[in-house]
C-alpha cells in the first residue's frame, strides 16, 4: 500500500444515485514493468512504474472517464484491468470474483462479461479476416454462438445493432473506413454480450467530423444494454460529455476523480486545474479571456518518479512537504477525491504507504 | 496590410495507378504580413497538399501543380527554378512539421541541423552560426541551451523536439512561417506550451503564419482568419471571430456542432455529420458536401457553389443561406431536421 489509504471501499455518490451496485472494484493496483540488462543473465536494474497504486470503484451502468496526458498510465490501468498484463499488487474485483486470484479457465469464462475497444481500428482488425469472422471469433472462442447459422446471424443482428449494413458481413476490412472499422471493433466487443466495456481512447484516430458517430453509439448502446464503460482518452471535451464520473491520472496516480460537473467546476488539483485550462475551447470569444496555467517542463519518467508527490517538479503551487512526504487520495466531500497537499484532510505518507504526522 | 503572398486558383492533383487524385481544386486566398491564417479541414481535406504545394515540396511524380499561381513579394513561385526556389525554402518561407520525431535527423546532433541551415542561407561559419543556434534554442525556451546543442534528437522530450524544429524554422527570420499541425502529436498541457511559444514569437518577429490544423479549438485562440477546406475546396472563409459566431457553410456548421465543447454543459447529444467525405478519384460534380448535407437544395446537387463573397470579410461556397441558423440553439436543430 503507498498511495490510497484504508477507507477507499465506497467511492462516490453511490447511495444519491440509482447506480448503486458496484461492478468493479479497483483497489492498489500496481502494474510495474521490469527493465533488464544483459543478454543471456538478466538482471533486473529497476522498473517501470507505470500503474503505481490505483484505487476506485466503478458502479454498474456508469461511465467513468480515465484522462491523462500520454504515458500517464491510463491504457496499462485498462489492461490492467482485464488482466491482459498480470498486475504487480493489488486487487481488481469484477463482479464479486478478484481476477487477479483465479486460475486461467476461471478467467477465460470471466472475459465474456468484460471486453475492450481499442484505439485504432487499421490495427486492431486481422486484414485477413472477413467482418464476419471478425465479429463471430468471440462466440466461437467461448462456444456460445450454435450453429453456424445461429452465429451468422448472431454476427448480422450485431453489424445492424452498430449501424453497419448485415450484408457486409463477407467483407475484408480495409473495405471500411475508420469510423466504419472502429464500429465493427463495438460489435466484435457487443458479441459475447458484455456488462463491462473498457474504451480505450476509441476516437482518437478518427476525423473530427466522424467522432460525434462513434460518441453517439457508445451512448446509444450503453442506454439500451445497460453497460458499464472505463473511457479512456485524452481529450477532455470528449471525456466531458461522456463520463458520470471523472478520474485524473498523473505519472501512474489517480490525483483526483470526481464527478462530471464537479470536477470541470470546481477542479482541485493542481494539475487538474492545468489540464483543463490547457484545453482549447472552439470559441474566439471565450478564448481571449481565458487564463491558461502554463506547466514549465515534462513528465518526469516512470522509472524514477520524484520523492514526495509525483507532480512536485511541475507544480505551480509547490510547497516543502510535497517535495518529502507523498499525499494520501482523500475524499473531501461527496466523493470528491484528492491527493494534494493544499487540502486539510489530505494526509501525509511514508514510503510505506502509511500516515505520518507532519507538523503544519 | 500588404499581402505577403497571394495564391490564385492552385490545382494539385496526384497521378495514381488507380486514376488521378483531385487533391486540391483551384484555391484562392492571401496572407498578410504578420497575418495568421488557420486552414482548417479533415483528413483528406487538401489542406496540407494545398501548402505544400506554395513552396512545392509535393513529390513528382506522381503529384503535379497543374495550375495556379503563387505570388511571393513579386514573384511567382511556381515559375521559380530549383535553385531560386532554394534561396526561399528555409529561408524567408520556413516550414514546421507535424511529428518533430520524424522531421529530425536522428544521427545529426540538434545543433548540427541547426547550424546548417544558417550556413547556408545566410552564409555563416561554423562558430557564427553556432552562437546563433544556442541563441535560437534559449529563444524557443531550451533550458541550458549550449550543453545540448550537442544532444541527438532522441534525447529530446517530443514537446522539446518540436521547440527545436521551431528554432530551425526561425533560424533565417522568415516572413512566413508554415506550421502543418505541429501540436497534433503532443498532449495538451505542452500543446499549449508550444502555441503560446509561437503567439509570443510572432509578436516579437513579426512574421506570417499559416497553420494548418484539424483542431477547431487551437485555431479559436490563435487565429486571424480562417479558411475550412472540404474536399480540396476552399469552403469558407473569414475573420475567426466571424467564422465560429456565425458560421455559413453547413460543413463548418457541422463541424462547430459535432465537437463537445469543455465550457459548455453537457450537450444532451453531439450532432455528427452523417457519411463519408467523397472519394477524390472521382469527385462529383455537385458540391462535395451535398450527400452529407442537411441543407441540401435542388441547386447543389447541379453545380458545385463557388466560394462566393457574403460580406466584405468573409466568402462561403454555398447556395443556401444560413444567416438564420444558430449553432447550438436547440430551435435550429429542429429546422436541421425539418430541411433534411
Amino acid at each position: 500500500m503507498t498511495t490510497q489509504n484504508s477507507n477507499s471501499a465506497d467511492v462516490s455518490t453511490a447511495e444519491e444515485s440509482t447506480q448503486d451496485e458496484v461492478l468493479l472494484s479497483v483497489d492498489n493496483l500496481k502494474m510495474h514493468f521490469p527493465i533488464t540488462r544483459g543478454i543471456i543473465l538478466q538482471r533486473q536494474v529497476g522498473s517501470i512504474k507505470a500503474v503505481d497504486g490505483i484505487t476506485f470503484d466503478l458502479m454498474r451502468g456508469e461511465t467513468l472517464g480515465l484522462v491523462g496526458e500520454s504515458g500517464c498510465g491510463k491504457s496499462t490501468t485498462g489492461r490492467a484491468i482485464l488482466q491482459l498484463y498480470e498486475p504487480t499488487d493489488g486487487a481488481v474485483v469484477f463482479e464479486g470474483q478478484d481476477l487477479t486470484d483465479i486460475n486461467s479457465g476461471e478467467l477465460r469464462r470471466m472475459r465474456r462479461r468484460m471486453q475492450m475497444i481499442f484505439q485504432d481500428p487499421y490495427a486492431s482488425l486481422n486484414p485477413r479476416m472477413t467482418v464476419g469472422s471478425i465479429v463471430g471469433e468471440p462466440l466461437e472462442v467461448h462456444k456460445i454462438g450454435g450453429s453456424r447459422r445461429e452465429q451468422q446471424q448472431r454476427v448480422q443482428e450485431l453489424l445492424e445493432i452498430v449501424g453497419l449494413n448485415p450484408y457486409f458481413i463477407n467483407r475484408y476490412p480495409h473495405e471500411f473506413s475508420g469510423g466504419q472499422r472502429q464500429r465493427i471493433g463495438v460489435a466484435r466487443a457487443l458479441a459475447v454480450n458484455p456488462s463491462f466495456i473498457v474504451c480505450d481512447e476509441p476516437i482518437s484516430a478518427l476525423d473530427v467530423s466522424i467522432q460525434a458517430q462513434v460518441i453517439n453509439l457508445l451512448e446509444d448502446l450503453q442506454s439500451e444494454m445497460g453497460l458499464t464503460y472505463l473511457f479512456i482518452a485524452h481529450d477532455l471535451s470528449v471525456v466531458r460529455h461522456i463520463s458520470d464520473r471523472i478520474a485524473v491520472m498523473y505519472l501512474g496516480k489517480i490525483v483526483e476523480l470526481a464527478d462530471r460537473e464537479v470536477l470541470y467546476e470546481n477542479p482541485l488539483h493542481p494539475y487538474t486545474q492545468a489540464l483543463l485550462s490547457a484545453v482549447p475551447i472552439p470559441d474566439p470569444q471565450v478564448e481571449k479571456k481565458r487564463q491558461r496555467i502554463i506547466l514549465e517542463g515534462d513528465v518526469p519518467s516512470p522509472a524514477e518518479p520524484p520523492t514526495g508527490c509525483n507532480f512536485n517538479t511541475r507544480c505551480p503551487q509547490v510547497m516543502d512537504i510535497c517535495r518529502q512526504y507523498e499525499p494520501s487520495f482523500t475524499d473531501v466531500g461527496e466523493g470528491h477525491r484528492v491527493a494534494c497537499f493544499l487540502y486539510d484532510e489530505v494526509e501525509a505518507l511514508n514510503e510505506a504507504g502509511q500516515p505520518v504526522a507532519v507538523a503544519a | 496590410m500588404a499581402n505577403l503572398i497571394e495564391v490564385r486558383n492552385l490545382q494539385t492533383q496526384f497521378f495514381t495507378q488507380d486514376g488521378i487524385v483531385h487533391a486540391v481544386n483551384g484555391i484562392t486566398y492571401d496572407v498578410a504580413e504578420g497575418e495568421t491564417v488557420a486552414i482548417v479541414g479533415e483528413s483528406g481535406s487538401g489542406k496540407s497538399v494545398g501548402v505544400m504545394s506554395l513552396i512545392r515540396l509535393i513529390p513528382e511524380p506522381p503529384g503535379k501543380i497543374v495550375n495556379g499561381e503563387v505570388n511571393f513579394d513579386g514573384q511567382d513561385l511556381l515559375q521559380l527554378n530549383e535553385e531560386e526556389l532554394r534561396q526561399i525554402r528555409g529561408n524567408r518561407i520556413a516550414m514546421i512539421f507535424q511529428d518533430p520525431m520524424t522531421s529530425l535527423n536522428p544521427v545529426l546532433t540538434i545543433g548540427r541541423q541547426i547550424t546548417e541551415a544558417l550556413e547556408l542561407h545566410l552564409n555563416m561559419n561554423r562558430e557564427e552560426s553556432r552562437a546563433r543556434a544556442i541563441e535560437l534554442l534559449e529563444l524557443v525556451g531550451i533550458p541550458d541551451a549550449g550543453a545540448r546543442l550537442d544532444d541527438y534528437p532522441h534525447q529530446f522530450s517530443g514537446g522539446m523536439r518540436q521547440r527545436v524544429m521551431i528554432a530551425m524554422g526561425l533560424s533565417c527570420n522568415p516572413q512566413l512561417l508554415i506550421a502543418d499541425e505541429p501540436t497534433t502529436a503532443l498532449d495538451v498541457t505542452i500543446q499549449a506550451q508550444i502555441v503560446d511559444l509561437v503567439t509570443r514569437l510572432q509578436s516579437e518577429l513579426g512574421m506570417a503564419i499559416i497553420w494548418i490544423t484539424h483542431d477547431l479549438g487551437v485555431v479559436a485562440g490563435l487565429a486571424d482568419r480562417v479558411l475550412v477546406m472540404y474536399a480540396g475546396f476552399i469552403v469558407e472563409e473569414g475573420p475567426v471571430d466571424v467564422i465560429y459566431g456565425q458560421p455559413r457553410h453547413p460543413y463548418t456548421l457541422g463541424l462547430l456542432r459535432s465537437i463537445p465543447r469543455l465550457d459548455l454543459g453537457r450537450q444532451k447529444r453531439l450532432i455528427p455529420i452523417e457519411g463519408l467525405p467523397p472519394d477524390l478519384l472521382d469527385p462529383p460534380q455537385s458540391c462535395p458536401f451535398a450527400p452529407r448535407c442537411p441543407f441540401v437544395i435542388d441547386k447543389c446537387l447541379e453545380e458545385n457553389p463557388p466560394l462566393m463573397a457574403i460580406s466584405a470579410v468573409r466568402s462561403s461556397a454555398c447556395w443556401v443561406d444560413l444567416s438564420d441558423v444558430e449553432i447550438y440553439d436547440t430551435s435550429a436543430d429542429e429546422q436541421v431536421e425539418a430541411v433534411a
